[in-house]
């Protein structure tokens, strides 16, 4: 049995403790207090993953076995989850792959052979044939992409788009043409965060601008509270609406899959552990580590980290309707990530590691490392936040000013052009969101290039909208100045500077709180 | 005799002043400088037409300082006659009646000295009322000079005293103040530069440069054509604001400049090798405020296909042309003004726009090193305009 998650105040016996900052970790000494909550250790693997998978396709949630759904003749989709999960990616074989050669095998089985193999990405870049290859494996690589079987989902293909409908509260529901009309949608999916699968996985995945716009966006992104807990989010609630009327239009078969908590590979191992538990080997392997990444030129540590593959144990695999499925899921995830924590406090401090979902071999922009720390890390809760309102968040990150031309081409105007004008994203949301979403510029570099949509950079920032409501001061802690600032945040050179620089909001001893991720938790705010 | 400045013939001077061009300081506190101070004789004309002028304030064009630091094409030396006292940008006083105008008239000019001016048959330009193209501007009563200000004659604004013809005089309102007045000459030039642009309707327009040709340009083009979008190319931090008080929509730094109108235009944007970035599509009509080789580079490689590229204040030579072949741009000139309605315009202007404190710097003539040294950083000083003030000069 694995150990619940963990909360530890800050004595004097305490050693410094590992904070990620970008392609690199600090180890810092807190102030005696600091209470810091670690994620629970990892949940064992299953030790046959093959079997669960086929247990899971023949014994499904609220369905009929897969087996039975299948028949000469008819037409078979599969849509799987794209390369912004898992993160850091996983070791080979990729889970996807596993679950798709049993699916495959089974239609084969049942003499289906018009069979498509979508890559869900929504509005991200388009997955390369090596990302492709990885997640899927050789050979169904090889057997579908040639003939054109196995593609990217394009968003801004209207030959290849259907209007499904329109919801109760007016939303449009308008996804891939193929799915649409297939007779089984067969989606795949890797839960590593609550915040994903369910009703997300379809209408969000396969959808296009017009249907992804009635929930992404700065209204509903700032009431939803939080992200990782879809009965509270308003983002959920509308993709929810959506689901449900699709469910009436397409057969969809959901396959959810949860993982542990094995991010780092030897010889990272250490970082899943606790500091103080550390051996003399983990010691030496750390301050090696550091040090070798302290003289590595910015290249190299950058291709070292996009080189890291994460040997997750599979925790579990569930079928069959997608809301039986994710009931399951969630109770997963939550009971590796949720760690409960008694109360608010005035200071949020959290580790910006190298890597968000958008950012898989390119550089981590001033935006996304917004987005992953003020989105995704300060959204890592369930009931409240971890800071209460009007409290302080410092993060680490060295957020260099810094863009990928090839990935995130409107990231770079977003920047230099939006932000200098205003960063309320409310006002972004009116005055530039629709000039962005429909440049044919951008749109030609999603659809051909390896681009996010030209919309990207502003659902990034609503991300962290509800964040820049809830909270008082925002202090990075070794950030480029112009970067941040640019932002409207303000940044400090070492932790004692950021304290002092929040004391106008929070006092001289506020309290103060460390969330240690990656990997992955989840604070259930009592 | 009057206090001049006065600005000689001297090739090695002229070599010399190139050689160090932009160092200004050296160049006008050094023995290189091609222009001094002197007292001089008034100039005199008898011809018809003609009158005494006694200038008030005049200001320091971008042309004369190109002039003084050589980096002006050798193509005018044969439009010039030396020495010559300079100045063009004149609202001056005048000594004797002109005409239909008493003495003791507030006056501006329109410098070019064209047909009526020089005594001679019409030509074609001016027959047709445009005087900015005449082309008879080296004969007749005055030696040769395209403009009053580069004519060994007329004498210029820089000067105690200067002769004028009635066809360069415009009478200037009682209400508007000298500081104002003296830049009813380069509005002038502006209306002009607006007219030469045939913006289309709620076209959008980029202006190269955010010195006094590209504030007053962008001015004109907001309060005279149908522009939408007018988007200002600006170093400096005052020049930002201005831009926007003059109608600018956005105000985009150099380096800003391939991307941003690429953003606002919708454009697709290609980057070759060795070579700058270049758009297809773009902005409707570009507008080079500058004349630098990048300045006109960069406006004509984000002008769409079919648009127009104007060439306001004078230009330099080596850039790329492809774009003008490859785009079928029509790449157009804005030389001085045409005939009397721009200035009609530009009076209008004057009284009416937010032009306060657009005179940033006002020097006596004996302070020269000064006032050039100012104007020559302009804007990184945040000065839009320096003048000479020739009542303390007398
Ligand atoms: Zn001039
Ligand atoms: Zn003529």
């Amino acid at each position: 049995m694995s150990r619940p998650g963990f909360v530890l105040e800050v004595d004097d016996r305490t050693p410094p403790l590992v904070v990620h900052d970008g392609e690199g970790f600090r180890l810092e000494k807190f102030p005696l207090g600091t209470r810091v909550v670690y994620s629970p250790e990892s949940q064992p693997g299953l030790r046959d993953v093959d079997a669960a998978i086929r247990h899971a396709l023949e014994q499904p949630e609220n369905s009929e076995p897969l087996r039975a759904l299948l028949r000469p003749g008819m037409r078979l989709t599969i849509a799987f989850d794209d390369v912004s999960l898992p993160l850091p990616p996983m070791k080979r074989p990729d889970i996807r792959q596993r679950v798709v050669e049993q699916v495959l095998t089974m239609a084969a089985e049942a003499g289906v052979d018009d069979v498509e193999i979508i890559a869900a990405l929504a509005l991200h870049r388009r997955m390369k044939p090596s990302e492709l290859q990885h997640a899927l494996g050789e050979r169904v690589y090889r057997s579908f992409a040639p003939d054109g079987l196995l593609y990217n989902h394009d968003a801004e293909d209207p030959d290849n788009l259907e209007f499904i409908g329109t919801t109760d509260q007016g939303e449009e529901v308008e996804i891939n043409k193929r799915a649409a009309q297939s007779d089984l949608l067969v989606y795949v999916n890797i839960n590593i965060v609550p915040m994903d699968g369910g009703h997300k996985s379809v209408p969000i995945g396969l959808a296009s601008y017009r249907s992804l716009r009635h929930h992404h966006n700065s209204k509903t992104m700032v009431h939803s509270r939080s992200f990782m807990d879809h009965k509270k989010s308003a983002m959920h609630h509308s993709a929810w609406r959506m689901g449900r009327l699709l469910k009436d239009h397409l057969k969809i078969f959901t396959i959810e899959t949860t993982l542990n908590n094995d991010v780092f590979p030897a010889p990272y191992d250490f970082l899943n552990k606790r500091e103080w538990e550390w051996n003399v080997r983990d010691q030496a392997t750390m301050l090696a580590a550091k040090r070798g990444l302290a003289v590595a030129p910015s290249k190299l540590r950058r291709k070292i980290f996009q080189g890291i593959q994460a040997p997750y144990g599979i925790t579990g695999v569930h079928a069959g309707e997608t809301e039986a499925v994710h009931e399951k899921t969630l109770a997963k995830v939550y009971s590796q990530q949720a760690v409960e924590v008694q109360g608010q406090s005035d200071v949020l401090i959290m580790g910006v590691p190298y890597l968000c979902p958008y950012n898989v071999d390119a550089v981590m922009n001033p935006i996304l490392a917004t987005c992953m720390g003020l989105g995704y890390f300060f959204n890592s809760y369930r009931n409240k936040p971890v800071v209460r309102p009007g409290g302080a968040v410092i993060l680490y990150h060295p957020v260099p000013y810094e863009f990928s031309q090839l990935h995130h081409p409107s990231y770079v105007d977003f920047f230099e052009e939006v932000l200098a004008e205003s960063t309320d994203p409310a006002t972004i949301e009116q005055r530039f969101e629709k000039q962005y979403a429909t440049d044919p510029w951008y749109i030609h570099l999603y659809r051909t290039s390896y681009a996010y949509h030209g919309v990207h950079p502003f659902y990034m920032w609503y991300w962290a909208a509800h964040a820049m409501d809830h909270v008082g001061d925002v202090v990075w802690v070794g950030a480029d100045r112009r970067a941040v600032e640019r932002m409207g945040f303000r940044s400090a050179s070492t932790l004692a500077d950021a304290l002092e620089m929040v004391s106008g909001t929070v006092g001289r001893s506020p309290s103060i709180t460390y969330t240690h991720n990656p990997p992955h938790l989840i604070s259930d705010v009592r | 005799m009057m206090l001049a400045l006065e600005m000689y013939r001297s090739l090695p001077r002229y070599i010399a002043a190139r050689a160090v061009g932009g160092r200004v300081p050296g160049i006008l506190t050094g023995p290189a400088a091609p222009v001094r101070l002197v007292n001089r004789a008034e100039p005199r004309t008898s011809a018809p037409g003609w009158a005494r002028v006694k200038p008030i304030l005049s200001g320091i064009c971008g042309s004369d300082l190109g002039a003084l630091f050589g980096q002006t094409s050798m193509y005018f030396s044969a439009l010039v006659s030396m020495p010559f006292v300079p100045g063009h940008e004149v609202v001056g006083e005048l000594v004797d009646d002109c005409e239909d105008l008493p003495a003791g008239t507030r006056v501006v000019l329109d410098p070019v000295l064209s047909c009526a001016a020089r005594g001679v048959e019409r030509c074609q330009s001016c027959a047709s009322g445009q005087t900015n193209r005449c082309d008879r501007i080296t004969v007749g009563h005055v030696s040769p000079g395209l403009q009053t200000g580069y004519c060994a004659d007329t004498g210029g604004g820089w000067g105690g005293q200067l002769m004028a013809h009635r066809s360069q005089l415009h009478a200037v309102p009682d209400g508007l103040s000298d500081e104002r007045a003296v830049l009813v000459e380069p509005l002038a030039c502006a209306v002009h530069t607006a007219m030469r642009a045939q913006v289309p309707d709620g076209g959008s327009v980029l202006v190269s440069g955010a010195g006094a040709v590209g504030l007053f340009a962008t001015l004109a083009l907001r309060e005279l054509t149908p522009a939408g979008r007018i988007s200002v190319v600006a170093k400096h931090p005052r020049q930002r604001e201005l831009a926007r008080a003059f109608g600018a929509t956005d105000v985009l730094a150099p380096d800003e400049v391939p991307a941003r109108v690429r953003r606002a235009t919708q454009a697709f944007r290609l980057t070759p090798e060795r070579s700058g970035e270049f758009l297809l599509g773009g902005v409707d009509v570009g507008i080079d405020a500058v004349g630098s080789k990048d300045s006109l580079g960069t406006t004509l490689r984000v002008t769409r296909a079919g648009g127009r590229v104007v060439l306001s204040g004078m230009p330099a030579a080596g850039a790329d042309l492809s774009p003008v072949w490859f785009r079928e741009l029509e790449v157009v000139g804005a030389y001085a003004t045409q005939g009397r309605e721009a200035f009609a315009r530009a009076l209008d202007l004057a009284a009416s726009a937010p032009l306060d404190g657009v005179v940033g710097g006002r020097y006596p003539l004996y302070r020269w090193r000064e006032a050039l040294d100012h104007a020559h950083s302009a804007g990184r000083l945040g000065t839009v305009k320096v003048a000479f003030d020739l009542r303390s000069s007398r």
